[in-house]
């Protein structure tokens, strides 16, 4: 992996160690950095100047704990001001523990109860085909969030509306309590997903398992990283 | 009442191409036609009511106006939460529309019975809540929520009264001078009867979020502050707009509708719940006759 080279990349500890005090949620902000990374770096068609236009790709972040390194890769892709993640938590700050779409620029959705993101981004994604729009819609949920019923709604319908233009990918670092026997692509692929599964860290994996066609399905990425200490 | 939402449904569908539907196949085969000719707005998840408020709040992120219709006791108490935090926190607007009330399917059980819908509702900020006490009334709330964008609760009833009142917030029904008695939605029939020959001020109305604080006031003012509530939803749902409205002026405040100390597990038909909750003309009378100490 040639990850720590790429330019803005390599800002993103920096970044996130401007963002204290909440140790609690240190490691699942960093199983979500690379991922977060290559979605934003080489992925989604989403910048601060084409934010508010209906077309933009749409990136919803369902596992809103641990939003530090979100913060960061707003920061560097211009969404926020590196002065502000300082604030990180505090009363003045737009910047909490879970993100809050109507406060920060860049959040689609306001997250922190587990089990809404890909829910609603099957909605999204119904809307915009509804409107002849092709933007894609992904959302970023935890293997232990999986564990909520409502994403299994999710998983059923959207296969079966053949949602091309939605991706799911699950962060797995093995946090489900009860875990998912013979993995968790499955849980997608008996429906009629796309899935591929990579390492949560592998810049170039992650790039084409996010770009390669899947045609006609909607596509789960599993990224799997270290499993939660 | 759902018979003239479903017709009316078709009818914006077929007009607005920003309106969706989302079912959880409670009244998708009546919206079958529809679903045929809009198959990307007239979406069926089936039976499952957290995607359906959630799909419903992600159609309005796309930028569509969603209508998202089941059951209350499925649609608000199921998935309460999708309603908390995917419209109201999201702030999304959708026009959430029930089919059912507290006892319509008055033999099904407690499964089937809502009468806190409009109680849940209203712990969250800025919703429009409409109970149309006419199938007229019913469909001029709809067509009237789809414009904009806010967050719209449309309850309908399988009970209803003979005609329909189109006015907007309190509409005075009748004037008297010893008491003001509030009548929501489908009540209205049974609170004219209990109050014939009463010297009571009748209101009227098939909006009741926002509160008519202004138009209640008025009529207190101009009659006395005894003000009985009635409500076909939990008793005193809107007591403390009521006590809000009046609240510099010494008043007194009966909150009559589905009861809240028992659970009532009766089969049977609408009227035996009309019976049970004391919300008949009969039961009704002797309640407001009780408090005005007639």
């Amino acid at each position: 992996m040639t990850t720590a080279t790429e330019p803005g990349y390599a800002e993103l500890p920096r970044l996130i160690s401007l963002m204290t005090g909440d140790d609690k949620h240190h490691a699942a902000a960093e199983s979500t950095v690379d991922v977060l990374w290559v979605l934003y770096d080489r992925v989604l068609d989403v910048t601060p100047s084409n934010f508010r236009s209906p077309d933009r790709d749409r990136f919803l972040l369902s596992k809103g704990h641990g939003p530090m390194a979100y913060y960061a890769v707003l920061t560097v892709k211009g969404f926020l001001d590196e002065a502000e993640l300082p604030t990180w938590s505090n009363a003045l700050s737009r910047l909490g523990h879970h993100p809050d779409r109507r406060r920060v620029p860049g959040v689609e959705i306001s997250s922190g109860s587990l089990g809404h993101g890909l829910p609603i981004a099957l909605g999204t994604a119904l809307g915009l085909r509804a409107r002849g729009l092709t933007s894609k819609v992904v959302t970023l949920i935890g293997d232990a969030e999986l564990d909520e019923g409502s994403n299994h709604e999710a998983i059923v319908v959207a296969a079966r509306s053949g949602l091309e233009n939605l991706t799911t990918v699950v962060i797995d670092n093995r946090s489900s309590t009860r875990g998912w026997p013979g993995g968790i692509a499955r849980r997608f692929e008996v429906e009629g997903w796309e899935t591929r599964t990579v390492s949560g860290r592998d810049h170039p994996a992650l790039y084409s398992a996010f770009t390669a066609p899947h045609p006609g399905r909607p596509l789960a990425v599993v990224a799997v990283v270290e499993p939660k200490g | 009442m759902r018979e003239t939402f479903l017709r009316v449904t078709e009818e914006i569908l077929d007009a607005d191409p920003d309106v969706a539907v989302v079912l959880a196949d409670i009244s998708a085969a009546q919206l079958a036609g529809a679903a045929r000719r809009h198959p990307d707005r007239v979406i069926n998840v089936g039976i499952r009511e957290q995607l359906l408020v959630s799909a419903g709040a992600g159609l309005a992120l796309a930028g569509l106006r969603p209508i998202v219709h089941t059951f209350p006791s499925f649609l608000v108490e199921r998935a309460f939460e999708q309603i908390k935090l995917d419209f109201s926190h999201q702030e999304v607007g959708g026009v959430l529309v029930s089919y059912g009330a507290s006892y319509d399917m008055s033999a099904e059980g407690r499964t089937h019975q809502s009468p806190g819908d409009v109680a849940l509702i209203d712990s969250l900020p800025g919703w429009t809540v409409h109970v149309p006490g006419h199938a007229s009334e019913a469909r001029r709330l709809l067509l009237e929520s789809i414009p904009g964008d806010g967050r719209v609760y449309l309850r309908l009833s399988a009970q209803a009264n003979a005609s329909p009142h189109l006015g907007v917030g309190f509409t005075r029904l009748r004037f008297g001078s010893s008491g003001v008695v509030v009548a929501v939605g489908p009540v209205l029939d049974r609170v004219l009867r209990a109050c014939a020959g009463l010297d009571v001020t009748v209101l009227y109305a098939s909006t009741i979020r926002p509160f008519d604080a202004a138009g209640l006031r008025s009529a207190v003012l101009s009659a006395s502050p005894s003000v009985v509530l009635v409500e076909p939803y939990l008793a005193g749902t809107s007591a403390y707009w009521v006590s809000e409205a009046l609240s510099d002026l010494p008043h007194r405040v009966k909150s009559l509708g589905v009861r809240r100390d028992v659970e009532v597990r009766t089969y049977g038909g609408i009227a035996d719940h009309d019976l049970a909750h004391g919300l008949d003309a009969g039961s009704l009378r002797l309640s407001i006759k009780d408090f005005l100490g007639k």
